[in-house]
C-alpha cells in the first residue's frame, strides 16, 4: 500500500511560479506525480508551463487553495513558499481542509510555527515540514526536493529529520535491493507537523513495509518517546535508528534550527540508549544503515 | 543571537520588567564618573560576556584580581577599580571553555538586599508547540540540576497562542513561586510582560535566574539572559545593534554571511557537506574511525560555485585543519557545482593538505569527470565509509 501519497494523489504546488516551484514542479511531473494546478496570489487565471524536464506540460494557476481544491480536488499541497510567507501559506491550506500539506521552505519563524501548530490542532490536515525534503512512495509520487532517481519501490519506510540523511538510508537500501515503500522526511525544526510516533503508526499499519529505518539528531525528546512507542506498540517490525550528532558540542546550533543540545537527554548518546533498550539496531555510521538492516533481517 | 545581560535588562525594562539602575561601562576611564551618578548604597560590577557560571568564573590575568565576574563594591571609587582589572581581562567559566573570553564591557548595577531567590524562564517548548514558562522556587542554581534532583518544584506552563498568558496562568505561576503580599500582584504583571516581550521580539530563550523578592517585598529580575530566532531577523532590524562582533567567531561570521552553516571545532579535519544532518554525521563516523572534525559546515541545498569556494577557503584558513573531507550528496545540490567551486578555491588558495572527495547524487558524473579531468590532487573515495578511512588515515599518516 505504501503511505500517504501514492499514484492517486491530487497535488496542487503553493508558490508554483517562483524560480524553486517552477523547478521542483518540473521535476516531479517528471517523475510521474498527479501535479494538478498551482496557487499564486495575484496570478490566477494564468497558466503554467513546464519547461526542461516536464516541457509540454501546463498547470492552472489559482488565486487561492479554495479555489484550487474546488476545480481540481487536490488531496495535497506543497508550500516552496518564502520563509516570510509561509505560515499565512500553510494557514490557509489547513482552512482550506487540504488533507496533507508538506513544507520545503527553511528558515520560518518558530513563532509563526506555533501559530500553525495551533491551526492544526483543529482540523484534520497532516503537516509535513516544514525545512524537509519532503515525502515520496516511489514509482508514484514525489512530492518535495529529493531526488527521484536514487529510490526503488519495495519494503522499507524511511523517516527521517535530515534531508540528506534520508538519501543515504534511500541510496544504501536501493543498492542492498530492498527498496522503499515510503520516505517521510518530518524536518529539522523544533515546532513541526508529523512526528516520528505519528509517521512509524502509519509505517506499523502498513502491509508493504515490511521493515523501518528511522533516523533522528540532537535537540528535543522526539527519539526517546518514538522508541519507547516502538517498544510499547503490539506490532513489532524490524526497525534501524541512527542519531547524528555525537559529536557536536552542547549549546551550539548544528544547521537545523531544532538540533541543539540544551539539557541532559537530548544528547545523541542518551537518544542512542533509548533506541537500543527499545530493541532498536542503531547503526554505528551513517555509512551502515542498509547494512545494519539486513544483518537484521538476516538474523 | 544572543545578546549581553544589561541589554536584556534594558530591554525588559522597556515592557515595565522590574530591573536595577545601572551603567555599562567600557573604557576604565568613565567608570567612576558612571557610577557616581547612580548614588548607590552597594555596586554590583559584572562582567558582560556571552556565557554563563560568571560568578564562579576565574580571571586568567593575576592583575584581574582573584575574585570571579561578579564582584560587590561599597563605593563608585571601588566598584570604578573592579571595573578597571575586568576590562580586557580574560574570564574562564564552566561555558567558556579553557579559552576564556575578554571582557570588553562591564555592568555596574544598584545592589539589592535579597529575601529570596526564584528560577523563571520562558521558551518554546517542543512537546506542546507553545511558548511555555518555566518556574521554580530554586533560584541561583543551574535548573538542569533541579530537574534531575527535584523535578516536582519546576512548573512548565504552556500558554494557548490564541488566549495570551491568561489569569488562570498568573494563578498557577505566582504559587509555583511561591509570591506572597505585594509580590503577588508584581509577578502576575511581570508574567503578562515577559510573554509580551518574548513574542513581540521574537526571542528563542529568555531566562531570568535568579529572580528575586527583595527584603523590602519586592520583586526584581537580578539576572537576564536572552537570545533570538535567527529565522526572525527579518522582521526584527532593532536587534541588529545589539550585536556584539567581538563575541562572535570570525569565521562563522564569515560563513554566515555567504548562507554557509559553519560551527569551528577543536579537530583537524575540515568537513564540506550538504545538509545540516548529513554533516553532522560526517563529523561522527570522523570520531568513528579515530579522529576529530574541525567544524561542522554545511553548504546548504542552493549554494552557487562561489559560495562553495569561499566554503572551501574558510575551512583552509583554519590553522589546526591537517586534511579536508568534501561529503556531498547532491539532490538540489549539484556535484557539478561542488566540483568546480572547489577547483576555484584551490587555484585561489593552494591545497597543502590531503583532500578527500565523495560526490554521490546529482549530476555525480559530471562532478567526477571535472575532478578526473583537472591536475588537483585528490583522494577518491566511493562511498562515505570509504572517504572516512581515508582521510582519517591521511591526516594521522
Amino acid at each position: 500500500m505504501s503511505i500517504l501519497v501514492n499514484k492517486d494523489t491530487k497535488v496542487i504546488c503553493q508558490g508554483l511560479t517562483g524560480k524553486t516551484g517552477t523547478f521542483h514542479t518540473e521535476q516531479a511531473i517528471a517523475y510521474g506525480t498527479n501535479m494538478v494546478g498551482g496557487v499564486v496570489p495575484g496570478k490566477g487565471g494564468q497558466t503554467w508551463e513546464g519547461g526542461g524536464v516536464a516541457d509540454g506540460k501546463s498547470l492552472p494557476v489559482y488565486n487561492t487553495v479554495s479555489e484550487a481544491r474546488d476545480a481540481t480536488g487536490a488531496d495535497a499541497s506543497v508550500i516552496y513558499v518564502p520563509p516570510k510567507f509561509a505560515a499565512a501559506s500553510i494557514i490557509e491550506a489547513i482552512e482550506a481542509e487540504i488533507p496533507l500539506v508538506c513544507v520545503i521552505t527553511e528558515g520560518i519563524p518558530v513563532l509563526d510555527m506555533v501559530k500553525v501548530k495551533r491551526r492544526l490542532q483543529d482540523s484534520n490536515t497532516k503537516l509535513i515540514g516544514p525545512n524537509c525534503p519532503g515525502v515520496i512512495t516511489p514509482d508514484e509520487c514525489k512530492i518535495g526536493i529529493m531526488p527521484g532517481h536514487i529510490h526503488r519501490r519495495g519494503n522499507v519506510g524511511i523517516i527521517s529529520r535530515s534531508g540528506t540523511l534520508t538519501y543515504e538510508a534511500v541510496h544504501q537500501t536501493t543498492q542492498a535491493g530492498l527498496g522503499q515503500s515510503t520516505c517521510v522526511g518530518i524536518g529539522g525544526d523544533p515546532v513541526k507537523g508529523m512526528d516520528f510516533i505519528e509517521v512509524l503508526e502509519m509505517f506499523l499499519a502498513d502491509d508493504e513495509t515490511h521493515s523501518i529505518i528511522m533516523i533522528g539528531e540532537i535537540g528535543g525528546s522526539a527519539e526517546a518517546d518514538a522508541a519507547k512507542f516502538l517498544a510499547s506498540n503490539s506490532v513489532k517490525k524490524p526497525t534501524v535508528g541512527f542519531i547524528a550528532g555525537v559529536t557536536a558540542p552542547p549549546g551550539r546550533r548544528m544547521g537545523h534550527a531544532g538540533a541543539i543540545v540544551s539539557g541532559g537527554d537530548d544528547t545523541a548518546e542518551a537518544k542512542i540508549d533509548a533506541m537500543k533498550t527499545a530493541g532498536i539496531a542503531v547503526s554505528p555510521t551513517p555509512a551502515a544503515l542498509g547494512s545494519t538492516l539486513v544483518e537484521l533481517l538476516n538474523g | 543571537m544572543n545578546i549581553h545581560e544589561y541589554q536584556a535588562k534594558q530591554l525588559l525594562k522597556k515592557y515595565g520588567a522590574p530591573v536595577a539602575n545601572g551603567v555599562v561601562v567600557m573604557n576604565a576611564d568613565e567608570a567612576e564618573a558612571k557610577a557616581a551618578s547612580m548614588d548607590a548604597g552597594l555596586y554590583v560590577v559584572k562582567a558582560q560576556i556571552h556565557a554563563g557560571g560568571r560568578g564562579k568564573g576565574k580571571f586568567k590575568e593575576p592583575e584581574a584580581g582573584e575574585k570571579g565576574g561578579v564582584r560587590l563594591a561599597k563605593t563608585a571609587a571601588e566598584a570604578a577599580e573592579e571595573a578597571r582589572k575586568m576590562l580586557g581581562s580574560t574570564l574562564v567559566t564552566k561555558q567558556t571553555g579553557e579559552a576564556g573570553k575578554v571582557v570588553n564591557r562591564v555592568y555596574i548595577e544598584d545592589g539589592a538586599d535579597i529575601e529570596t531567590e526564584l528560577y523563571l524562564s520562558v521558551l518554546v517548548d517542543r512537546a506542546s508547540s507553545r511558548v511555555a514558562f518555566i518556574a521554580s522556587t530554586e533560584g541561583g542554581m543551574d535548573i538542569e540540576e533541579v530537574a534531575e534532583e527535584t523535578p516536582e518544584k519546576i512548573l512548565t506552563l504552556s500558554i494557548d497562542p490564541d488566549a495570551g498568558v491568561t489569569d488562570a496562568d498568573k494563578d498557577q505561576l505566582v504559587k509555583a513561586l511561591g509570591l506572597s503580599g505585594d509580590a503577588v500582584q508584581q509577578g502576575r504583571d511581570l508574567m503578562g510582560i515577559l510573554y509580551q516581550a518574548f513574542t513581540e521580539k521574537d526571542m528563542d530563550m529568555l531566562e531570568i535566574n535568579p529572580l528575586i523578592v527583595m527584603t523590602d517585598g519586592n520583586v526584581r529580575v537580578l539576572d537576564a539572559k536572552v537570545s533570538f530566532d535567527s529565522n526572525a531577523e527579518f522582521r526584527q532590524p532593532d536587534l541588529e545593534e545589539l550585536r556584539d562582533p567581538t563575541e562572535e567567531d570570525p569565521l562563522e561570521a564569515r560563513a554566515a554571511e555567504f548562507d554557509l552553516s559553519y560551527v569551528n571545532l577543536d579537530g583537524n579535519i575540515g568537513c564540506m557537506v550538504n545538509g545540516a544532518g548529513l554533516a553532522m554525521s560526517t563529523m561522527d563516523i570522523i570520531k568513528h574511525y579515530g579522529a576529530e572534525p574541525a567544524n561542522f559546515l554545511d553548504v546548504g541545498g542552493g549554494a552557487s560555485k562561489e559560495n562553495i569556494t569561499e566554503a572551501f577557503k574558510i575551512i583552509t584558513s583554519d590553522d589546526g585543519v591537517k586534511g579536508i573531507l568534501i561529503n556531498i550528496f547532491g539532490g538540489i545540490m549539484k556535484c557539478d557545482v561542488i566540483a568546480e567551486g572547489t577547483l576555484a578555491a584551490v587555484k585561489e588558495v593552494g591545497l597543502s593538505v590531503p583532500l578527500v572527495v565523495r560526490l554521490e547524487g546529482t549530476n555525480v558524473e559530471l562532478g567526477k569527470k571535472i575532478i578526473n579531468e583537472s591536475d588537483l590532487d585528490v583522494i577518491a573515495a566511493d562511498d562515505l565509509d570509504d572517504a572516512a578511512r581515508k582521510i582519517v588515515a591521511a591526516v594521522q599518516g
